[in-house]
């Protein structure tokens, strides 16, 4: 699977010292990074390292305290609508209605994205057919397994047909077929060109994506290829990588 | 744009349709709530607790005692008391009043004497003590003209009471009623509906789309605003037919100032949804924001013109307060624009602001 190509060059998402305060904490500390267009780029971290703080600031839904930051182009303080126009984002919380059906819910979110009803009709029948889920349409989604609601999340994300993707944690919970056949799809929407976004707690994963930035207490400490990080830390795997870098984290010296 | 309203709108009675909670708060609580008010918290004074003290003993007193006692009004719960008694029965709670009848009752009857009754009052609720003498002065009166017509009487008192002839505390009540049951209902419904969201992180959801939060407003309120009407249809039809209450005015007025009120209703709901993140929260600051000041500023219970003068300019800032006349005008008077366009004045301009105040309060992103 490595052997992807990015596909587009221009950058995509572009971070100068982003920077979010909570009262007196800080979530995020001064991160930079850039993302090109129809990379997969991987955010780890362990739990409260301020992987989703980071995530909601580039979607519009948390102001930053300071630093620079435009997203497909667009500024987060100012450009946020515009934003929005252009990004998929699935929250770390599955978030599509539970005591909907799944059609229901395609429905409600091409709605919301101003798609017509022709479109609304077309891409459900073409969701309907690409996630197998005919038998189920009129489920509601609730009913479904795990695996079945993070795909249909993430189709959801894509009823607009957006550039750049930000998946927080997709994958949490799901079995590792389907986080298999999950990561398959990612793949599918990089060779297309769009720009992957996503964070995990699984370093199987983490091998899956173009590059990598390892958040820690808010900072970022490492970022690049996972081979590249794999050499420098001389770790077999990028589990022994990570284990490695959170080691230097706060009180393990 | 006009779709996606409508998508909103549309999921909105979805999750209304599928969510046993919001179902019961619609359709049981207001009929709930009106039979609750109208039977059991209902001014109207029935069966009070009646010691008598018969010093007389005659035929007479005893036609007497059995007047009051086809009343609805007294209940005798202690007959044949002694008077040195009275104290111990007030004091535990027996009675709520007593009539002594003297001793020469029979005889000043038959000597066209006045008869003197002894009434005592426990007047520890002066409002209920205040009822229970004019209710039997009245009886009073009757009995007199009945057993001696021939006495002059120059001239008396003959209270006409207006609006509501007979006293019916549900006259009073019901009106007042929708104006609690009404704002109570569409400020829950707005502001679980909303925290519902933030809980379950589709809030968050919809946010990250390009939605403006105007849409969502409206696509969240606009469904509460028609089951909101709703419910003040179904508690007006069984004010008007179990309870007997009239509906005098004009039909139209009273339409358009429900569905005003409704929106002062939903404005407290989307003002609590700002500072709630939970739904137990949400359901309790719309509890204390809409019942008690509706409660117990707007003339709900307690006549506004006798509140201390200080609580008389607060009941201003209540909107209950100016539905109250509104609805009570049209309902029990008959009147219309012409009696009521101040207080709908007031209505429209407190409405305003709520509405005003509750969108620059509802947050774009996740923060505030
Ligand atoms: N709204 C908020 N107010 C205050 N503190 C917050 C807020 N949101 C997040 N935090 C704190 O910021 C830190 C980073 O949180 P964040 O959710 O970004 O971490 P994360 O890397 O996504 O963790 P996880 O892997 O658990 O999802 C945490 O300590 C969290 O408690
Ligand atoms: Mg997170």
């Amino acid at each position: 699977m490595e052997t992807v190509k990015i596909k587009n060059n221009s950058h995509s998402v572009i971070v100068e010292a982003l920077t979010k305060k909570f009262g007196g904490f800080t979530a995020v500390n001064n991160i930079s990074f850039r993302v090109s267009g129809g990379e997969i780029f991987g955010f780890l971290g362990a739990n409260g390292a301020g992987k989703t703080t980071a995530i909601r600031m580039l979607c519009g839904l948390l102001m930053p305290t300071s630093g620079q930051a435009t997203v497909a182009g667009f500024d987060v303080y100012t450009e946020y609508e515009k934003i929005k126009m252009n990004i998929g984002y699935m929250s770390q919380k599955f978030s599509l209605y539970e005591d909907l059906t799944v059609r229901e819910n395609i429905e409600f979110y091409g709605g919301v994205y101003g798609l017509s009803r022709k479109e609304i009709r077309e891409k459900t029948d073409y969701l309907m057919d690409y996630l197998k889920l005919w038998d189920h349409a009129d489920d509601l989604t609730k009913s479904l397994p795990l695996g079945w609601k993070q795909r249909m999340a993430l189709s959801t994300a894509l009823l607009h047909d957006p550039d750049i993707i930000f998946l927080d944690e997709p994958t949490s919970g799901v079995d590792p077929v389907s986080r298999r056949n999950f990561w398959l799809l990612i793949y599918e929407l990089a060779e297309q060109g769009k720009t992957i976004f996503v964070t995990t707690h699984f370093m199987d994963e983490a091998e899956y994506c173009h590059r990598l930035s390892i958040m820690r207490d808010g900072l970022i400490v490492e970022l690049d290829k996972p081979g590249v990080l794999k050499k420098k830390y001389n770790a077999e795997n990028m589990q022994d990588v990570f284990m490695k870098i959170v080691r230097g984290g706060k009180g393990q010296d | 744009m006009n779709l996606i309203l409508l998508s909103i709108i549309k999921k909105e009675f979805h999750h209304i349709l599928r969510d046993p909670q919001t179902l019961t708060i619609i359709i049981f609580m207001p009929v709930m709530m009106l039979f609750l008010f109208g039977y059991a918290i209902t001014l109207e004074m029935k069966q009070i607790e009646t010691a008598i003290i018969d010093e007389a003993k005659s035929n007479e007193s005893r036609a007497f005692i059995e007047q009051l006692m086809a009343t609805d009004f007294f209940r005798i719960t202690s007959a044949d008391v002694k008077s040195n008694q009275i104290e111990t029965i007030f004091k535990e709670r027996k009675a709520r009043c007593a009539l002594i009848i003297p001793y020469d009752f029979s005889s000043a009857l038959q000597r066209n004497k006045k008869v003197k009754i002894q009434l005592l009052v426990d007047a520890s609720d002066p409002n209920a003590a205040n009822f229970i003498n004019n209710y039997v002065n009245q009886l009073n009166l009757k009995f007199n003209l009945k057993n001696n017509a021939d006495v002059f009487i120059p001239f008396s008192f003959e209270p006409v009471m207006l609006y509501n002839p007979d006293l019916k505390s549900y006259y009073f009540f019901v009106p007042g009623l929708i104006a609690v049951i009404l704002l109570l209902i569409s400020a829950l419904l707005t502001s679980i509906a909303i925290v519902r969201e933030k809980e379950r992180g589709t809030m968050e959801q919809i946010l990250v789309s390009p939605v403006s939060p105007i849409q969502i407003i409206i696509g969240k309120t606009l469904p509460y605003t028609a089951l909101g009407f709703l419910d003040s249809i179904i508690i007006l039809l069984f004010g008007c037919l179990w309870f007997g209450v009239p509906l005098n005015g004009p039909v139209l007025l009273l339409g358009f100032s429900l569905i005003l009120y409704i929106i002062t209703g939903l404005s407290f709901g989307l003002l609590v949804s700002t500072i709630s993140k939970t739904q137990q929260v949400a359901m309790l600051a719309a509890l204390l924001a809409t019942i008690l000041p509706t409660i117990m500023l707007s003339g709900f219970i307690f006549p506004v013109a006798s509140m201390p003068l200080i609580f008389q300019y607060l009941s201003l800032i209540v909107p209950a307060t100016h539905f109250l006349e509104i609805i009570r005008g049209i309902m029990l008077k008959g009147i219309g624009l012409k009696e009521l366009y101040i207080q709908l004045g007031y209505l429209f301009i407190l409405t305003a602001f709520l509405i005003a105040l509750s969108i620059k309060k509802f947050s774009r992103n996740l923060e505030g």
